[in-house]
């Protein structure tokens, strides 16, 4: 309990750090969902290409 | 050397090296940083002044040196990229802008929420740090936003690198605005005259959260230039050779 209370101060202490893990969350998902993204156009890209020649 | 730097700027072989070279980021980066936390959060003993509260300092202050320099790895990039036209160069700047506006929201509202209990606020308008930091936060977006309005990718480049380059100045700024000027944030603890001030108890865990978050935080930009790498030669043949054969 002590931990949790951080002396008075566990609702800043704790709000941060979790705060700090959801960025790090969200910057992760975002870097791998932008490569998806930019790799599933150029696959649909050269798919098109291909069909038409 | 010259040979070198040439092969690392030519996309094709940054885009292979980035993706070998990230899990030998994230493994230390995560480590530094479990050991970082408990440490912080357990073993380090309270502040005689702050309390408990003074272990924000071990997200507060690794976010708020990454968003100076995420700034500072943008400005140079784009500058380089203005320069010498190298095309990774405006790459690595595009990519780093939106983790530099990630962090800088993190130090802000770390730096806030750290206020609240010490100062009595969550905010103070006329404090040069918090202010200057934040102008910071409104050039990455002001950087994004101008990126996002030039469909043509070569113009974007140059003119988000004259932003880029002109908005170093506040870097500086913000660094020293604690010397300069009256401010309700603390003067500088680690990087002052005579060691930092602070107990090895304390001191300790931070250098190792600022390692690990710089670990993770190269990881990340890592991704992002691959990503961006991908975009910029989406029609080049390397890139359909590597989609037909499967590769990532």
């Amino acid at each position: 309990m002590d931990a949790l209370s951080m002396g008075g101060y566990g609702a800043y202490v704790w709000t941060c750090f979790m705060l700090t893990v959801v960025v790090f969350v969200i910057c992760e998902w975002r870097a791998r969902l932008r490569h998806r993204r930019v790799y599933r156009d150029i696959e649909v890209r050269i798919k098109a290409l291909g069909d038409t020649q | 050397m010259w040979k070198f730097i040439h092969k690392l700027a030519s996309p094709p072989h940054f885009y292979r090296l980035a993706a070998q070279i990230v899990p030998w980021l994230v493994v230390p980066g995560l480590l530094l940083v479990a050991y970082a936390t408990y440490a912080g959060l357990f073993l380090a003993p309270a502040d005689y002044q702050q309390g408990d509260a003074f272990r924000i300092i071990y997200v507060h202050v690794p976010s708020a040196y990454l968003s100076m320099m995420t700034y500072m790895i943008m400005a140079v990039s784009a500058g380089i990229g203005l320069i010498w036209r190298i095309k990774l160069s405006h790459a690595v700047a595009a990519a780093a802008a939106p983790l530099g506006a990630w962090f800088t929201f993190l130090a802000l509202m770390t730096g806030s929420i750290w206020g609240k209990p010490m100062w009595g606020t969550w905010w103070e308008w006329g404090d040069p740090r918090l202010t200057s930091e934040l102008i910071m936060l409104f050039l990455y977006f002001g950087y994004m936003a101008l990126r996002g309005a030039i469909d043509d990718t070569v113009k974007a480049d140059k003119s988000s690198a004259v932003l880029a380059l002109v908005g170093a100045v506040n870097v500086p700024i913000i660094h020293f605005s604690v010397e300069w000027w009256s401010s309700l944030h603390q003067g500088p603890t680690l990087v002052k005259k005579g060691g930092p001030a602070m107990d090895t108890a304390m001191l300790y865990p931070l250098l190792a959260m600022i390692l690990g978050f710089s670990f993770l935080f190269g990881a990340l930009l890592l991704r992002r230039v691959r990503a961006e790498v991908l975009f910029r030669e989406r029609r080049t043949r390397w890139v359909k050779e590597m989609v037909l054969s499967g590769g990532t």
